[in-house]
């Protein structure tokens, strides 16, 4: 009993040293830079992604020569997939490591819950893939570059409707997913107004491998066109058991199928699918080109959306302290607040008077197992 | 009616890998009396080494995909097996004379080691599962689609079932087993060496999980280190559902929840299925603790 | 001699909730939230030890109770439109969390009522079914805000609020405990044929188990949604309810000062982690397992025993 007591509190005690010894010291040429992604648990995939993607801005900025005359340091912290973790990791970036900017997190969850802590400390955040209007409501340091539901849900609904010329809609979604149920709400009301009808919908939960049961439910519906606004870790699979089912008309997505795992799972399958986007690795754009191939060196595998994405948010940011020429926070604030047809690898990104970004949106259909481009729609 | 027969063949497809992996969690109980949590997440070990193991496999062997596949398959058996032997020796066979709870979390434990190291390991991105299985469409008509896949998957674990079966009551092993499965010192006293067959349990169960991940992912193509959560949990709920202990119970408990949670998706809400999987789950525990078959408690393994 | 300690405990702890409130403002903002979830986790933990460790049944659904109160008292402060700080937030604040409780103690009855017929892992498998299903419905309310969670929490719980509540709890339990009550519960643990053979009656006791659980982990999540004044059904899974259990565990079923001492090294234990963000959650699991293997009986003490607490824990060191 002892001797397991003093084992016991001397794990305790080191836990404490631990803890107390692992803040990071703010090096005098060094710009703080706090992250906060899911590297692990449900939504890890996306998560890394958007890491991936901000540690290449980092180092390309670092490489550049820094910016202010000093280096970036990125600190990163886990958030396990779960919303009260991103509140605990922003408060320790913010009040102990003392980091000038926040960027993160793919899910609206979790950047609901981090995003408040953010805007009483007057820490500039920017979220990279959180597309849910509530977010950057929360006040006024708080930013995103990627679209908000209701604009991409308006985007499909326009597609589907003019640009196939289908009426007859219906919506299988992701129940678990506030992305994708915000994405089918403002289809749907989108899509009402123009005329169209949703005749079927149906919902799966982030995770699930088998959908058959809920598309055979919509083939008897009759439905011209399946709106399919989830990520590509499952779209990839509806669609192809969808064709499994004979059901060969067009399926829609948001951009959370921009994968290049959509196809490379999906095979053949996804021919006669559209999405909705803001990036494609096979823009023949320099800017993209230079991004995808960089990444492609790093990673092995071409980037996503997501990776993208988290790229934009850092250089975003980055530009944002250059032309503020400080890092105070309000100043930086502003800086970011004025960012105007920034050139990311997103498209021409300029943040509205919402702290939104408006930027293009670009209709891509796989053809033959490729992605082809469709159209591009102005904010 | 028109999606009546397609939405039975979705419920028994679906349904027949529910049974393999529940067959695992009905024995591992039966002789241990506690539940494997981390079984789901030897299924999704199984799915990985088929993953890695088939574009070699492909390649030594040639063109037969049929070859190919049984050859797979087999790999992903044994190195699921040897997995499960490990963790039993590691982690439960310390802890079998403790409280059930300290077991369980224990279980639970090396659920999440497996999973997060997975995700550390494999990554935590989907990966597109090699065909195995030729897909193609057998029955291909308006209403009703019935592809290869489905058809390997529901005959091969009828296969296994019957394997599995034969081993349980017509050789020694399984006679042995079902002696421990009734009482650990009288078999013992027997001559039994408890051990063994405890390992030996473990072998079976973890085999039967990689055979139904090798079938479960040529069916959803698409394979992540979590994958093992959701199908071990209702693989879990079958084996409660059919008696839990018993083979046959198992077998038709995976049956009935896949076709429930096909029929309330396509026919009631889907966004109630899971709810609806426990609640099942509940009521039976309520009103017949012992499950649909268990009243042969002759057959208990 | 036997009711006044717990009640001079009561008010010492009360008073330096007090103290610590004052000085609230200088301590760093992380280590006050590490410090709070803490003090969350110690309610969860502690109700949870009523039921598992005092009436010996097993439950897995204790994040469903959490999320249960966590809702109610979110919906509650929500249409009032308090505002924190202001005088009426005090009241508004603490008829919440009660409405949470009770909300949570009705779930609480609704699930110990199986238990009545059940045991073991099949009590568990139940109570973990019940958990999600509470989930699930949630997720399907649309005014709870379902998938999207729920925003726009006023910030309401500060370590006053959790500290102050621990020490009720703590104060409750340890009289409950004492009283014949405690000694029902203990006995219809031990053995429940015994205990029903000398006129206990056994399904009054577990109902009062899980209903009096219940009410404490519905304050807890009411408390944990004014703190992290954002809430989502992904928050109150399985996985929630298990980590309340491995703090139980570890703690010692039973043992009041174990476990409250394991919920504060758990909390700890991930944030001490930190550093090594990708590996933190294998490492977690892994230490689990190796805790579980190594320790002989309760990791953290022995089974419950009220004189422990007091006489020979110093003794002990």
């Amino acid at each position: 009993m002892h001797r397991r007591k003093k084992i016991l509190s001397t794990v305790i005690i080191a836990l404490v040293s631990l803890i107390i010894s692992c803040g990071q010291q703010a090096d005098q040429n060094e710009i703080l830079i706090g992250e906060y992604s899911s590297l692990t648990g449900t939504t890890a995939t996306y998560g890394l992604s958007t890491h991936r993607g901000l540690m290449m801005a980092v180092d390309e900025t670092n490489n550049a020569g820094g910016i202010l005359g000093k280096k970036i340091k990125l600190l990163t912290e886990d958030t396990q997939s779960k919303p009260e973790e991103a509140a605990t990791a922003v408060t320790k970036l913010i009040s102990r490591d003392r980091v000038v900017g926040v960027i993160g997190e793919v899910s609206s969850s979790r950047s609901l819950a981090a995003a408040p802590i953010c805007q009483a400390n007057k820490i500039p955040m920017i979220t990279n893939a959180s597309t849910n209007p509530e977010v950057t409501k929360k006040g006024d340091y708080i930013f995103r570059v990627c679209f908000i539901d209701p604009f991409q849900g308006e985007i499909m609904a326009k597609f589907t409707f003019n640009s196939l010329g289908l009426k007859r809609a219906a919506i299988l979604k992701d129940i678990k997913n506030d992305y994708s149920i915000g994405l089918a709400q403002f289809f749907e009301e989108s899509f009402k107004s123009l005329g169209g009808e949703i005749v079927a919908t149906q919902a799966y939960s982030e995770g699930d491998a088998d959908f058959k049961a809920q598309l055979t439910a919509l083939k008897a519906a009759n439905p011209e066109a399946v709106i399919v606004p989830g990520y590509y870790t499952e779209a990839a699979l509806i669609v192809k058991q969808a064709r499994e089912l004979n059901m060969n008309m067009p399926f829609v997505g948001g951009d959370g199928w921009d994968s290049g795992k959509l196809i490379e799972i999906g095979g053949e399958s996804m021919n006669n699918s559209y999405f909705s986007t803001a990036f494609s690795s096979d823009d023949p754009d320099p800017v993209v080109q230079n991004f995808a191939q960089k990444y492609h060196q790093l990673y092995g595998e071409k980037p996503d959306a997501l990776a993208a994405l988290g790229y934009d948010a850092g250089l975003i940011m980055f530009d944002a302290i250059k032309r503020a020429g400080v890092t105070e926070s309000s100043k930086l604030r502003d800086a970011i607040a004025a960012t105007k047809n920034f050139r990311g690898v997103t498209g021409l990104i300029t943040i509205d008077q919402h702290r939104n970004a408006l930027k293009p949106i670009v209709i891509l259909a796989v053809e033959n197992g490729k992605l082809v481009y469709k159209e591009t729609v102005q904010p | 009616m028109n999606q009546l027969l397609q939405q039975i063949i979705n419920g028994i497809s679906l349904g027949s890998i529910y049974a393999l992996i529940a067959l695992g969690y009905t024995m591992i109980y039966g002789i241990l009396r506690f539940i494997n949590f981390a079984h789901g997440d030897v299924f999704m070990i199984g799915a990985f080494v088929g993953f890695y193991s088939a574009p070699h496999i492909s390649k030594l062997v040639g063109g037969s995909i049929i070859f190919s596949g049984i050859l797979v398959m087999l790999l992903a058996m044994l190195i699921c097996s040897l997995l499960g032997v490990t963790i039993e020796k590691f982690a439960y066979k310390p802890l079998r004379s403790r409280p059930k709870l300290t077991v369980l979390i224990t279980a639970i434990g090396v659920s999440l080691f497996l999973e997060y190291g997975g995700q550390l390991i494999f990554g935590p991105d989907p990966k597109l599962f090699p065909t195995i299985v030729p897909s193609m469409a057998v029955v291909d008509t308006q209403n009703l689609v019935i592809g290869s896949n489905s058809i390997v998957a529901i005959v091969t674990a009828a296969i296994l079932m019957l394997i599995l079966r034969f081993i349980v009551f017509n050789t020694k092993m399984g006679a042995a087993m079902r002696a421990v499965s009734y009482n650990h010192q009288a078999a013992a006293l027997m001559g039994i060496n408890i051990n063994s067959i405890i390992s030996f349990t473990f072998v079976l169960g973890s085999s039967l999980a990689a055979a139904a991940a090798i079938l479960y992912s040529s069916v959803y193509p698409s394979i992540n280190p979590l994958m093992g959560i959701f199908p071990g949990l209702k693989a879990f709920i079958a084996a409660v559902l059919g008696g839990i202990g018993n083979i046959y119970g198992a077998a038709l408990g995976g049956l009935i929840i896949g076709l429930t949670e096909t029929f309330v998706t396509g026919y009631l809400s889907p966004t109630y299925r899971d709810a609806i999987s426990f609640g099942i789950l509940i009521l039976i525990l309520l009103f017949k603790p012992s499950g649909i078959m268990g009243k042969f408690e002759a057959e208990k393994v | 001699m036997k009711c006044h300690l717990p009640k001079l405990y009561l008010l010492l702890s009360l008073i330096l909730c007090g103290i610590i409130l004052i000085f609230e403002k200088n301590i760093s903002p992380y280590y006050y939230q590490v410090i709070v979830y803490i003090g969350i986790n110690i309610i969860l933990a502690s109700s949870l030890n009523i039921i598992n460790g005092f009436a010996g049944q097993f439950s897995l659904g204790h994040a469903g109770f959490m999320a249960a109160g966590a809702y109610t008292s979110a919906v509650i402060t929500s249409s009032m439109h308090i505002s924190p700080g202001s005088l009426a937030s005090y009241p508004a604040f603490l008829f919440s969390l009660i409405c949470a409780g009770i909300i949570a103690s009705l779930f609480g009855l609704m699930v110990g009522i199986p238990s009545l017929r059940l045991k073991g892992d099949y009590l568990a498998i139940t109570t973990l079914g019940f958990g999600e299903i509470i989930r699930v419905i949630i997720q399907n309310l649309d005014f709870l805000g379902a998938a999207r969670g729920f925003t726009g929490i006023a910030k309401l719980s500060d370590f006053f609020w959790v500290f102050g509540i621990i020490s009720i709890l703590i104060f409750l339990v340890y009289n409950l405990i004492n009283s014949t009550y405690g000694k029902g519960f203990l006995a219809v643990r031990d053995d429940e044929i015994a205990a029903s053979a000398v006129g206990i009656d056994v399904t009054r006791y577990k109902v009062i188990a899980f209903v009096f659980g219940a009410f404490f982990a519905g304050i807890a999540g009411g408390l944990y949604a004014h703190f992290v004044t954002y809430i989502n059904p992904s928050q109150f899974g399985f996985l929630r309810s298990f980590e309340i259990v491995v703090m139980v565990v570890v703690g010692g079923m039973g043992n009041i000062i174990g476990v409250i001492i394991s919920a504060a090294i758990l909390t700890i234990l991930p944030e001490a982690l930190r550093s090594i963000a990708q590996y933190r959650m294998v490492i977690y699991a892994l230490l689990l397992v190796i805790i579980m293997l190594l320790r002989e009986g309760e990791f953290l003490g022995g089974r419950f025993n009220i004189k422990r607490l007091w006489k020979k824990s110093p003794a002990e060191t």
